[in-house]
């Protein structure tokens, strides 16, 4: 009988586990990776002799093989391991500067054109005209609860009308109380209610901000976009006023050949509802493929408040009344800009950001 | 919801012309998203008959056929090869012009002229099938040149797709938008055909219906049809099914599909002998049971749902054997579907609770043409006439189909009808115009509602289908919404109102503005990086940390909420290096979100079924992070900009403090917290991005370096722990000032700034303290460096002398040394 291949196993994984122990550099050590466990090491060798055995003796062979490999393979994982935080902490050494010694004046500032986001930019215009028509600004958070997107806003739970509202839900509670917001109207109820808490109705303010649906981006929508919404809540408001304001501020911000007109449509929240449309910012109102020759382009969605919205949050509707509205910021710059696709402006590509002041 | 002219036709005159019904139905909250022309361009297409095929020599693809169209043989050349001679086919003569504006001419192919094309009924435009040429004779009785939509009792026609919106169940019909079109354009609502029983014999000898769960179902009716021949429809029913986007199945299931569209109230057809007794029943789903329903699947009933509030409630419709027929108002199952050997029909007809089938038809991922009306709510008195309908419809192909008496009628719950009382002046105060009492009343009895005057105002009943109209004020809005509706929305007043309080934004708003417009002008280009992220991206920099998750994300990439901007940056910076325009400063201010068990700042809020459960929500905080990724920018430059920053936004004294503990993500030997020097808060951090992570993320960007600057926007915003500088304004001494500079052999634990601190509150005579030199060297003491400082004295009333700059001078050095700082 020949002598096993394996014969000088033992000795071979002491050495390559010497081997291992050696390097004290991480580069060396990778280099060094295809002889020791690759497949130039010895062992990868050895696992090629063993075709000559008789199968149960190749059997007993591979396995004790397998578990030299084994050993080996880790050691050299865990050297590599030990290397690379060595390596780490002494490239951190070698890095380390006390901040706190910067001498400022020595700082040189390269040249560089700053460039604001389109949709910030938008939206602090959008912003600005509604502040030059009384109007104040109001922030509210991103996540909500089901009873602030939803419920207060009269659209109870499994309201067929929730459909208008492709969700996304958030893995906190039971099952689907918490949402990112659909839309930025959930800060209209908090504002109500803090102008009750407070005594400080009436209100005369807009929310912007960044909301979320279950739709699949395309030209014309993002998952993630965002909107501004207006609310007045007043003594003697009327549908009246809901339709004046919306056609200055189609004016001021579309420039005063753009006006608007409202055609009845559903929202939970408000009733009478409408959507409103301003005259297509490309044609003019020739009529032309956006407008699908309409001469019309949908901008956003508005309405005289519930009685049921006001009376979840304790407002007198015999006193006060009042009207919301909202469209998108996204969908503004998109217009302005005639931006074919709105998947560009989450692209971040610079040579896009930068054509915008 | 795609509806025929000529079927709206038949309740009311129209004679506009397409656009102007358009614009009439738009302006009514009807709004019609597309319009079709069917059987548009069929004018000139005649029946042909085959009469001989010959092939083309050299051609494998077309053939020579010979037609006649009723004036001899004409020669066509065509690619489809499912016909054979004798058989029917249309054929567009020269001169036709197809749908879709295709014009026919003479055409020469292989060397034969082509006089015409025999056409496909996809190239015709009536359906999808484009396998090859239609075959007339499986549809009819073709003759020889007769106009093909002749042939095929086809009208020309126009259909409009309406978006009927959630609130107007009741227009989700023909019969519905007919009824706002008379209203509006003045003119009569004329009623459908309805049937009569034609037996005496009394459908209860024959059936019995029975409700055990009254507040799901709130009417039942059962009809009993004898006689029931099964075939198919007449072609004008098929024709308006089709308009419909429906397709025809068989005459009974039509006459209900047919009703459903036109009167809006759903109907369930059974075959009698597959239901035990003849009985159906109404009843709650029991836990356990199952239904396969039509589409072959095995649905597990009332198990609790998902659904904020569902309790997993089902209501099923059951036979005398309590086996489970149906789901109620969604959905049949497959034992008792109409079949061709059916001969008597149960026809159910019922109003069933909007919610219950809403939150079912959710449950089971069931979406049926009935649920969607169901669960807006049908007419609860409707199915009585809508089986008249159905009578009268199946009717025109079972001529003797008998309709026993007294069909069975059972009642629930159903809503009651509110009486909304509309006062004088509540138009005006909600729609800003007054109206008549006589112009509300007509435009209200037009839809239906009934309404009567009294000394106050007008009190209003709507009919039993506006399920939308709700009680009290609520109910007056809907009220006046109809009144606005039908009279126009462009005809009411516009007004642009002022208040006397004043607009503007908050301070916190006036400092994101200032923030975004300094980094702005330093060079800063804005992104919009995601919110929602990866696991990957998130362990990136927060691994083993709690992540606010979301349960149905678009994709595993988009469903984990950023706890930072930075990953957001650095990808959108390489990516930009990538295409070779990555040479920037990169910059968002966003939100950040921090899960409520790793947060002390949970956000308290209300929330579940009725607002009645208090929530933690995910701890939202705002930031402003900028990149500096420029060629040769490091942590260097951040604390220069952090410099000019902080001075342009007012800040007091924010010192950079490198001993802190440094956040994961950031350098921790070349990064820096943002102290307020007396509120002694983190106003944010200053440094480089931690190489491992750009490694990480781009292995080709090893040693690059990547300044930055993560701030805590709610920090910076609050002025008691980022204090400002005081808005008093300091004039300068207009005596000269004296400067000298000195440099301290200082320990490393003395920060530079504090050092200068110090010297500038030792006496009211300096004037300023600004570091210029930073110097080490073996040969300083082990853990010291010079520390070089240009020091200005001043004072307001008389120019210092010689003497007390030197003493100053004196003083200061003594003070350094107090601090350890040694003069070198």
């Amino acid at each position: 009988m020949s002598t096993s291949p394996l014969e000088n196993l033992s000795q071979e994984v002491t050495r390559l586990l010497a081997t291992i122990e050696s390097f004290d550099s991480l580069a060396a050590l990778v280099d060094a990776e295809a002889s020791i466990i690759g497949k130039r090491s010895a062992l990868s060798s050895l696992q090629k002799s063993l075709g000559s055995l008789d199968p149960d003796a190749r059997r007993d062979a591979g396995a004790r093989l397998q578990e030299a490999r084994r050993l080996v393979d880790d050691a050299f994982a865990k050297r590599r391991e030990v290397l690379s935080a060595n390596a780490r902490s002494a490239q951190l050494e070698q890095d380390r500067i006390d901040l706190g010694d910067v001498v400022v004046a020595s700082i040189r500032w390269p040249a560089s054109t700053g460039h604001a986001s389109l949709v910030a930019s938008t939206q602090r215009e959008l912003e600005d005209v509604f502040v030059s028509m009384g109007f104040t600004v109001s922030d509210g958070p991103e996540v909500e609860s089901d009873w602030y997107n939803f419920e207060a806003l009269n659209i109870p739970p499994a309201h067929p009308a929730r459909g208008m509202w492709d969700t996304f839900y958030v893995e906190l509670g039971e099952p689907e109380t918490v949402v990112l917001r659909t839309h930025t109207s959930p800060t209209q109820i908090h504002l109500m209610e803090n102008a009750v808490s407070s005594s400080t109705l009436p209100i005369h303010s807009v929310m912007p901000g960044r909301c979320f649906r279950r739709d699949t981006p395309d030209a014309r929508h993002l998952a993630t976009f965002h909107q501004i919404e207006g609310l007045v809540v007043d003594r003697g408001i009327t549908f009246a006023d809901l339709a004046g304001v919306i056609e200055t501020f189609t004016r001021a911000y579309f420039g005063p050949d753009i006006s608007s007109r409202l055609r009845p449509a559903y929202f939970p929240f408000t009733e009478p509802s409408a959507e409103f449309e301003i005259t297509c910012t490309i044609c003019r109102g020739e009529g032309c493929r956006t407008c699908s020759q309409t001469g019309w382009i949908e901008l956003g969605g508005c309405g005289v408040l519930d009685p049921a919205v006001l009376s979840a949050v304790g407002i007198d509707g015999e006193v006060w009344s009042g009207f919301a509205f909202g469209f998108g910021i996204d969908r503004c710059a998109q217009m302005r800009h005639q931006i074919a696709d709105m998947r560009a402006l989450t692209e971040n590509d610079v040579r896009f950001l930068e054509q915008f002041s | 919801m795609k509806i025929s002219l000529s079927w709206l036709r038949e309740f009311v005159d129209l004679d506009e012309s397409v656009d102007d019904l358009r614009s009439i139905l738009d302006d009514l909250g009807l709004v019609v998203e597309g319009v079709e022309y069917v059987g548009e361009g069929l004018e000139d297409v005649v029946v042909a008959r085959v009469d001989e095929i010959r092939a083309i020599e050299g051609a494998d693809r077309v053939r020579l056929v010979i037609v006649d169209a009723g004036q001899g043989p004409l020669e066509i050349v065509c690619g489809a090869t499912n016909f054979e001679v004798g058989n029917f086919v249309p054929l567009a003569p020269v001169g036709a012009v197809l749908p879709g504006g295709f014009a026919i001419g003479e055409r020469k192919m292989r060397g034969v002229t082509s006089h015409g094309m025999l056409c496909s009924s996809r190239e015709l435009g009536l359906d999808e099938d484009h396998q090859g040429l239609m075959i007339l004779d499986e549809l009819t009785t073709p003759k020889i040149g007769e106009g093909l939509l002749d042939a095929l009792s086809l009208t020309s026609d126009v259909v409009f797709d309406i978006s009927v919106e959630g609130n107007r169940p009741d227009a989700w019909s023909v019969e519905g938008v007919a009824r706002d079109l008379a209203t509006r354009l003045g003119r009569t609502l004329r009623a459908p055909a309805l049937a009569t029983a034609t037996s005496t014999v009394e459908s209860a000898t024959f059936a019995s219906a029975h409700i055990d769960a009254p507040d799901l179902c709130g009417r039942l009716t059962i009809s009993v049809l004898r006689n029931v021949k099964v075939g198919p429809s007449p072609a004008w029913i098929a024709q308006r099914l089709q308009s419909a986007g429906m397709r025809p199945i068989s005459n009974v299931v039509d006459a209900s599909n047919y009703v459903m569209l036109e009167l809006g109230q759903p109907t369930h057809p059974y075959d009698a002998q597959h239901v035990a007794q003849h009985t159906i029943r109404v009843r709650r789903a029991r836990s356990g049971e199952v239904l396969e329903t039509l589409d072959g699947i095995q649905r597990p009933l009332a198990m609790a749902g998902r659904g904020l509030g569902d309790t997993g409630e089902d209501c099923v419709i059951v036979d005398g054997d309590d086996r489970v027929l149906g789901l109620a108002g969604i959905m049949g199952g497959a034992s008792s579907e109409i079949s061709a050997a059916t001969t008597d029909v149960l026809l159910e007809a019922a109003y069933f609770d909007p919610m219950t089938i809403a939150r079912s038809s959710k449950r089971h991922g069931l979406r049926s043409e009935a649920s969607n009306r169901f669960e807006r709510g049908v007419d609860p008195e409707l199915g009585l006439r809508a089986v008249a309908r159905f009578v009268e419809i199946l009717r025109e192909s079972v001529e003797d189909l008998e309709w026993l008496a007294n069909s069975l009628d059972v009642r629930g719950t159903v809503p009651t009808l509110p009486q909304v009382h509309l006062r004088d002046g509540d138009i005006a105060r909600t729609l800003g115009v007054s109206l008549s009492r006589a112009e509300v009343t007509s435009i209200l009895e037009g839809l239906g509602f009934s309404v009567q005057s009294d000394t106050t105002g007008l009190v209003v009943t709507p009919p039993s289908a506006r399920l939308d109209v709700r009680s009290g004020s609520p109910g007056r809005a809907d009220v006046i919404e109809e009144v606005a509706r039908l009279y126009g929305y462009g005809r009411l007043p516009r007004h642009t109102p002022t208040w006397p309080e004043p607009g503007g934004l908050n301070a916190r708003q006036r400092l994101r503005r200032r923030v975004r417009d300094v980094i702005v002008d330093l060079g800063v280009i804005e992104a919009w990086t995601p919110t929602l992220i990866s696991d990957g991206d998130f362990d990136l920099v927060h691994s083993n940390e709690e992540r606010v998750r979301i349960t149905n994300p678009l994709a595993s990439e988009e469903s984990v909420l950023r706890a930072t901007m930075i990953t957001g940056l650095v990808k959108v910076w390489i990516r930009n290096i990538e295409r070779g325009v990555g040479d920037v400063v990169l910059g968002e201010i966003g939100t950040v979100f921090t899960h409520p068990l790793s947060s002390t700042h949970a956000r308290v809020t209300k929330g579940g079924e009725g607002g009645g459960v208090t929530l933690e929500l995910p701890h939202e905080k705002e930031r402003v992070t900028v990149v500096f990724g420029r060629l040769d920018d490091d942590a260097r430059v951040a604390v220069g900009f952090w410099t000019v920053l902080s001075r342009r936004l007012g800040l007091k004294d924010v010192v950079v403090r490198s001993s802190m503990e440094c956040p994961a993500g950031l350098h921790p030997t070349r990064t820096g917290a943002l102290v307020d020097r007396e509120s002694g808060a983190v106003i944010g951090h200053v440094g480089e991005v931690d190489t491992s992570l750009i490694e990480s993320l781009a292995p080709s960007l090893r040693g690059r370096r990547l300044g930055v600057i993560d701030l805590d926007f709610d920090a910076l915003a609050d002025p008691t722990r980022a204090l400002r500088r005081s808005e008093l304004a300091e004039v300068p001494s207009r005596f000269p000032s004296a400067a000298f500079d000195l440099a301290f052999v200082t320990p490393r634990s003395v920060h530079a700034s504090d050092l200068a601190h110090e010297l500038i509150s030792e006496s009211e005579l300096v004037e300023s303290v600004d570091l210029f030199d930073v110097y080490e060297d073996e040969s300083l003491p082990e853990g010291t460096r010079s520390l070089a400082y240009s020091i200005r004295l001043s004072s307001k009333d008389r120019t210092l002398s010689e003497s007390e700059v030197g003493s100053e001078r004196e003083r200061l050095i003594g003070r350094a040394r107090e601090l350890g700082a040694v003069l070198r």
